[in-house]
This record gives C-alpha cells, sequence and structure tokens, in this order.
C-alpha cells in the first residue's frame, strides 16, 4: 500500500493534533482532577494517562503506516509525534507561569502547572515534559511495529494493568473486605497498586495473553473433528452460561453496597435502553421523548404508593402493574399522533412529549396530585414476605428479574412475526406498506412495548430513590438511553448491556468524569462515529452494511 | 363473477383527481394489462386495488366481496400482492431475508418452503444469491426478488407494476416469459406496463388508460391490431 504511506508533513500534523488534545484535556480541568486518581502508587496517575493518551494512540496509528521494513522510521515518526505534542504543554506552563491566563482559563490552576512540570522548576518541569512525551511516542511507535505474537500479549497487559489501576480504589476495597487488611497492605499502597503487584500484575496478563494466543493458533488445525468439537463447544457454552447465571445471582455478594448501587444504576439503563432499542432498533421510529414513559412509571408508582401527603395506599407490588399500563398506554398515545411521521419531524415531536411530560409533572395545575416542583416524597421501598427490600442489594434482584424479562421479551420478539414487520418498517415504510405490512398496529405495538420497559424501569427507579422530582425527568435522560444504545449497536441486544455499562457504569466510577460527563459522551459518540460505526456489538443487518465495502458477504447455506 | 372488479373509481391525491372513474375487471386466472402515458394513473390504479389510497368514489370487489371494509395489509391476507414500482426491495436485507419478508403474514411452514422452492426454480439466480445484500443486486435481480418477494404471499391475484422498467431487452423478453410461467401455474396476475408490445404478447386482455380514465378496452389481439394503439403505444407509425 504505497499510496497510504506518509510523509513528514502529515506525521508533524498528527503531532500538533495530538498535542491539541492534550492541551484541552488539560484547560478543562479534567487532567488535574484525574490526576488525584493513582494508578501506581507515587509513580503515576490517571491523570497522566490521559495526558499522554493522544499522543501515544496518534504515534501508534502513525507508525501502522509506515511500510513494515523501515523500523526506525516508524520509530522517529513516534518520537517525533511525541515531541510536537509536548510543545503545546510546555507553551501552556510556560504561559502560565508568566501571565495570569486563568483569567480566562479558570481551570488552569496551580495544581495543573504543578503536575504538568512534575512539581520541578520550569524549565526542569519542561525538558521533563518534552522527553515523557518523546519516549512516549516511541513506546506507541514500537508497539505498533512488533511482531503480533509480542503486540498483542503487550497490549493486553499494558491496558488491563492501567485500567485496573485506574479502579484500584475500588479493587482494593473489594479485597480488603474478602480477603482482610494483611493481603491488602501487600498489593495496595494506599488506594492504589503498588510498584511489586502492578509489576506481577502486568507480567501474569502478558504471560495468560502469551499462552492463551498460542493455544488459539493451534487449534484451528484440529478441524476435522468438527462434529466433536460442536458437542464440547456447546457444552462449553452451557458450562459459561451457568457460570455467568450464578456470578449475576451473587454479584451484590462480590460487588459490595457501592458497587452494587452502580449496578442497579446501570441496570435501570439498561431496561430502558432495551425498551428504547424496540422502537428504535427494532422498528427504526427515532424517539427522543423515551424519558417521558420513565416518568410517567416512575409518577404513577410514587403516587400511589406515597406514604406521604399525596399517597393513594398501593403497595409497590400493586402499583408495579398500574405503573407499567400507564406508562404503555401513554406509549401508544404518544404513537396515535406520530404515525404519519418519519425521521427529523418524528425525532422532534416525540422529544416535544418527553417535554411535555416533564412540564405537566412541575405545573401548578397537577400540583395538588403529583407535588409539582417538590416532587413526591416518601415513596416506600417494596416489600417481599413482610420483608422491607431497603438494601441496594435487594433492588438488584427486581431490577435484575426486570431485566432477564425484557432480555427474553426483545430476543422472542425480534424472530417474530411483529419482529419482522418492525424490520420491514425500519428498512423502508414504503415498501413495507406495499407488501400489506399493517403499519399502525406495527408502530403502535413499538411505541406501546418500548413504553412498557421504560414504566417499569421508572416504577423502580421511585421506589429506589423513595422521591422523585420533575428535574430527574429531562431530555438527558433520552439522550442518554439513545447514546447508549447507539454506542453498543442499534438493534443489538448485548449492545444495549455494553452501552450502558460504558456510559453509565464507568462515569459513576470515575466520579471525576461526572462533570464532563456529556463532553465524554460528546467524544466518545464522535470517536464511535468515525471509528466503529455499528456499535461495540452491531447486530447483522447494520454490521452489513457499514462494512459491505469492506469484504464481501460469505456465501452461507441457509 | 370476475375475481376483480373495479366500478368507476375516482382517486384523489388532495385536489389532484388522479383517477376519473376507472373500471376494469379481471377473470380468474387471466392476465390483464393496463397501459397508458407516464402519468396516466395505472399506479394509481393499482395502487387504489392494493388498499393503498381509498377511492372518493365507486367501489372495488374483490371475490364479491367489497375491499372497503379491509385495512392494505388484510388485502394480502385476502390473496391480493403487489410487486411495487421500481422495485421496491429492502435494500439492506439479503435476498432471503427479503423473501422471507414477503410471507411474514404466513404461519404454514411447509407451503413458506414450497413458495420457496418455487421461486427459487423460477428464479435460479435468487437461489445463488441468496445470501446477498439486496442494495447490490443488478436492477434486473432486483424486479427478479422484488417479483419472488410477492409470490412469497402465495397471492391469488397479483399486481405488477411495470416489471419491465430500465431493463435490457433480453432481460424484458426473460421477465415477461416469468410472468406466464408464474399465471400458468395458478396465480391472476394485472399487469401495468409501458412496453405494449410485450404485455399484449402474455396478456389475455387489455385496457387503456389516458388521464384517468379508461379509453379502450379489448382483447389484447384487438388492441395490437388498434390504430390508435398502434401510433400511441406501439410506436407503429
Ligand atoms: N403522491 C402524489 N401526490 C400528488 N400527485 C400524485 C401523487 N402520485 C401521483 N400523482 C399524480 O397522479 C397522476 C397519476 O400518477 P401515476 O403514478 O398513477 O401515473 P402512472 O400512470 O403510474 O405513470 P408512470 O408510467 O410514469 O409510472 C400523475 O399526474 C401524478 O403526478
Ligand atoms: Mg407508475
Amino acid at each position: 500500500m504505497f499510496n497510504k504511506s506518509i510523509d513528514i508533513r502529515d506525521v508533524i500534523i498528527n503531532g500538533l493534533l495530538a498535542g491539541l488534545i492534550s492541551l484541552s484535556l488539560s484547560v478543562i480541568g479534567l487532567i488535574a482532577l484525574l490526576s488525584e486518581r493513582e494508578i501506581i502508587s507515587g509513580l503515576f496517575t490517571t491523570g497522566h494517562i490521559f495526558l499522554v493518551g493522544a499522543p501515544f494512540a496518534m504515534a501508534y496509528v502513525t507508525a501502522g503506516k509506515v511500510l513494515s521494513e523501515e523500523k526506525s522510521k516508524a520509530l522517529g515518526y513516534g518520537l517525533l509525534i511525541g515531541v510536537v505534542a509536548s510543545v503545546f504543554i510546555v507553551v501552556l506552563t510556560t504561559l502560565a507561569t508568566f501571565f495570569d491566563i486563568r483569567r480566562f482559563l479558570v481551570n488552569v490552576t496551580p495544581v495543573l502547572i504543578e503536575f504538568l512540570t512534575f512539581g520541578k522548576s520550569l524549565l526542569i518541569g519542561n525538558i521533563l515534559i518534552v522527553v515523557m512525551m518523546g519516549v512516549i511516542g516511541l513506546v506507541g511507535a514500537g508497539l505498533r511495529i512488533l511482531p503480533e505474537q509480542f503486540k498483542h500479549p503487550l497490549t493486553s497487559g499494558l491496558g488491563w494493568t492501567i485500567i485496573l489501576g485506574m479502579f484500584s480504589e475500588i479493587l482494593a476495597s473489594r479485597i480488603r473486605a474478602f480477603f482482610g487488611r494483611g493481603v491488602h497492605k501487600l498489593i495496595f499502597t494506599g488506594k492504589a497498586f503498588n510498584v511489586v503487584s502492578a509489576t506481577i500484575l502486568l507480567v501474569l496478563i502478558v504471560g495468560f495473553t502469551y499462552w492463551n494466543d498460542l493455544r488459539k493458533k493451534d487449534q484451528p488445525e484440529k478441524e476435522e473433528v468438527n462434529d466433536q468439537t460442536d458437542g464440547t463447544k456447546k457444552r462449553l457454552q452451557r458450562i459459561k452460561m451457568g457460570v455467568f447465571g450464578v456470578l449475576l445471582l451473587i454479584a451484590p455478594l462480590l460487588l459490595g453496597t457501592y458497587l452494587t448501587e452502580v449496578t442497579n444504576n446501570v441496570g435501570l439503563y439498561i431496561l430502558m435502553g432495551l425498551g428504547l432499542n424496540i422502537v428504535v432498533g427494532f422498528a427504526g421510529l427515532l424517539d427522543l421523548g423515551y424519558v417521558g414513559f420513565f416518568a410517567v412509571g416512575a409518577y404513577v408508582m410514587g403516587v400511589l404508593t406515597s406514604e406521604g401527603a399525596l399517597g393513594l395506599g398501593f403497595t409497590f407490588w400493586t402499583a408495579l402493574p398500574v405503573a407499567v399500563l400507564a406508562s404503555t398506554l401513554a406509549g401508544v398515545i404518544l404513537g396515535i399522533p406520530v404515525l404519519g411521521m418519519r425521521g427529523d419531524y418524528l425525532a422532534i415531536v416525540t422529544m416535544g412529549f418527553g417535554e411535555i411530560i416533564r412540564i405537566l409533572a412541575l405545573s401548578d395545575l397537577l400540583k395538588p396530585y403529583i407535588g409539582g416542583a417538590q416532587g413526591v416524597l416518601q415513596i416506600p421501598k417494596p416489600e417481599l414476605f413482610g420483608l422491607t427490600l431497603l438494601h441496594p442489594r435487594h433492588i438488584y434482584y427486581i431490577i435484575l428479574v426486570g431485566v432477564l424479562i425484557a432480555v427474553y421479551v426483545s430476543w422472542r420478539l425480534r424472530d417474530s412475526r411483529l419482529g419482522r414487520q418492525w424490520m420491514a418498517l425500519r428498512e423502508d415504510e414504503d415498501v413495507a406498506e406495499a407488501m400489506g405490512i399493517n403499519l399502525v398496529s406495527t408502530k403502535l405495538l413499538a411505541f406501546g412495548i418500548g413504553a412498557f420497559f421504560g414504566g417499569l424501569s421508572g416504577a423502580i427507579f421511585a421506589s429506589k430513590l423513595s422521591s422523585i422530582f420533575p428535574h430527574s425527568f429531562n431530555l438527558v435522560v433520552s439522550i442518554n438511553v439513545l447514546s447508549l444504545i447507539i454506542v453498543g449497536g442499534l438493534g443489538s441486544l448485548p449492545g444495549v448491556i455494553v452501552g450502558a455499562l460504558i456510559l453509565v457504569g464507568l462515569p459513576e466510577l470515575l466520579r471525576e468524569f461526572a462533570e464532563h460527563r456529556m463532553l465524554m459522551y460528546g467524544i466518545l459518540l464522535i470517536v464511535m462515529m468515525l471509528s466503529k460505526p455499528e456499535g461495540f456489538i452491531p447486530s447483522k443487518v447494520l454490521q452489513r452494511e457499514l462494512h459491505a465495502h469492506e469484504e464481501p458477504e460469505p456465501v452461507s447455506s441457509d | 363473477m370476475a375475481m376483480l372488479e373495479v366500478n368507476d373509481i375516482h382517486t384523489y391525491y388532495g385536489n389532484i383527481h388522479a383517477l376519473q372513474g376507472v373500471s376494469l375487471e379481471v377473470e380468474e386466472g387471466e392476465i390483464v394489462t393496463l397501459i397508458g402515458a407516464n402519468g396516466a394513473g395505472k399506479t394509481t390504479t393499482l395502487r387504489t386495488i392494493s388498499k393503498l389510497l381509498t377511492p372518493r368514489q365507486g367501489n372495488i370487489l374483490f371475490e364479491g366481496e367489497d375491499i372497503a371494509q379491509y385495512a392494505p395489509h388484510e388485502m394480502v391476507f385476502k390473496g391480493v400482492a403487489m410487486v411495487p414500482e421500481g422495485r421496491g426491495v429492502f435494500a439492506r436485507l439479503t435476498v432471503a431475508e427479503n423473501l422471507d419478508m414477503g410471507a411474514f403474514s404466513r404461519d404454514d411452514t411447509k407451503g413458506i418452503k414450497q413458495d420457496l422452492e418455487r421461486v427459487f426454480t423460477l428464479f435460479p439466480r435468487l437461489k445463488e444469491r441468496r445470501s446477498q445484500v439486496a442494495g447490490t443486486l443488478s436492477g434486473g435481480e432486483q424486479q427478479m426478488l422484488a417479483t419472488g418477494r410477492a409470490l412469497m404471499a402465495h397471492p391469488r391475484l397479483m399486481l405488477m407494476d411495470e416489471p419491465s422498467m430500465g431493463l435490457a431487452p433480453i432481460l424484458v423478453e426473460d421477465t415477461f416469459k416469468t410472468i406466464k410461467a408464474i399465471n400458468e401455474e395458478g396465480t391472476t396476475i394485472l399487469l401495468v406496463e409501458q412496453n405494449a408490445t410485450m404485455a399484449f404478447s402474455v396478456a389475455d386482455r387489455g385496457y387503456v388508460l389516458q388521464t384517468g380514465e379508461i379509453v379502450l378496452d379489448d382483447t389484447a389481439e384487438n388492441l395490437k391490431a388498434n390504430e390508435m394503439v398502434q401510433k400511441a403505444y406501439l410506436g407503429i407509425e
């Protein structure tokens, strides 16, 4: 691929781009925030990772575009990218030292500057940053040109060690809970890995990946015994499913209270994601007002069960069917006026619907019934067999059942007649109609079933939180849910789960991101759309469409 | 009693009076063709018959029943399938998935399988390309797919809207052979065409539509010999 090979100008541009990214992350304050989160005690922090992430990735990518024989050229380019990128940081620290740029860049704090100069003087600090970024560029490029058998284990090792390191705080607390202080002290210094444990971890992961790769390489040769491997494969699959099932059941014990709480939030979003996936992913109806159904479910649950002045004396279990039915009905009611709308118009009108629900919740008109801006308070926790389900791990099981039902229903619907009608509708409304598909019932069923799960999620949400307020139900919720199904892979069920873990779970774990959550969403979505538009776990149709030009579809019998 | 009876229908698009009293009949087992210039109202007629449009006046009887009471999707259950103009196939789905879609209203697994075999016998090309994405098929292949998909609904009356549009002459001939074959296997066909020569070669009878009105109806033989038809639609001076 001679035409793809790049020249020095492109390299410098890539370096500038990488530097710009590092600079941006610094001036918005993210780097300083993340510098609190140590990865290896006393050595480096998550802030460092984000600071050098862009030059590293850019060097890695750029080195891949150099002919494979020209190893030194690739390394040189990597070094150049790192050095060019570091210039931005040097300029930033220098300017910040001599001028009061904090007046317009409020996040360029002394803490940040100290971090960027490694606590040394400006000159020494700047030399250090240039050297460090240069080395990072070298490492990035070097990793890229390694032979595959070493590259994969090394990248996995580095990647996983860093990721585990980022979450070492949680890891540390779990390890202490299970194995006691002694083990904890051995592995962690403060909240982070110590150098020894990190090195052991790295070596273990590299070793395991290397071994696993070798094992995989051996396997294809045994393909003649197809039937047998098929049998064992199925058994292996069943064992995996079993282990996974058990893990799901005992998860709250392993995770502890805080992580269970996070999991519950993720679970509620998975429920909503599965519901919206039916509307958007299966039927292709772009619905931006999905939060409306979540709100209806939550408010019906809240008002029916509240022990405050508004309450009507229902229990969680008697209110649940009412709440879910109400939101389903809301789905159908929204569906009727938008039957004739498509695409952009549909998106705008549904968005309006979501806002109407929120404004109704805020309104004085309904205040006597649903509390207006004060919301609904004193919503009781569910009770089961005389036991109040107070603890997050109790709620976990309720959400788990909800999610399992939603997964099962989605999965069965996808392959049903209705599923095919949705698919026809999504692919081409006109052709679907000409084929005699009843657009009215097909659309209303999608809105209704989608709203069902939104309402279920909302009802559990209300009971879990004990109080609900109108501002919990704004447009951002709809956008979050839509983003997570897009990132996961539109129309794909495992995609919804992965999307929720990434977009809802991660920011909760990396609390530093909370402030920059929307920014991170934006960046992630842009990067995804550029590099993997079909999502992490794409559905069949999307995968085919977006990679149609790359490889011909293998002809399979069936 | 004719299988399909269209009685003096008037169909509008808003204020546009597209069909101004169209009447026609199709007997069971026939191929009937409807010819006319661009914009004459041929597609509108088919869309009205399949209930995608509702006439303001007049009625349509299918097997003696007024179809006014039915929704579009119910027409498929009743046995009327349409091959839309401009080969409406689901571009992102594979050939097999498209065909599968055609049978969405059916439960009889066995019958579906038989019809799939039948489609593959009629169009061996589709069998070869069953896992190809429909959008990447050639124009002719897409037409085959659209026809095949309509057949998957196992219709008794098939409405075909310009199946030869945009095809090379050699493919056009094949298309009409296939239409004849489908008809001989027992499907009644109402065929809208621009290519009057080919249409008359397979049809039993024909209607000529001019700005929303039927101006001629006769056997295919007679229409072919008709001076006005020769001038306007057969290019014979
Ligand atoms: N959706 C629509 N809205 C308004 N007018 C329409 C619409 N569809 C068709 N028409 C008009 O109705 C008349 C009949 O159109 P129709 O599509 O039935 O013609 P046709 O005989 O099928 O023509 P062609 O051979 O070009 O396909 C035309 O004048 C057309 O402009
Ligand atoms: Mg037409």
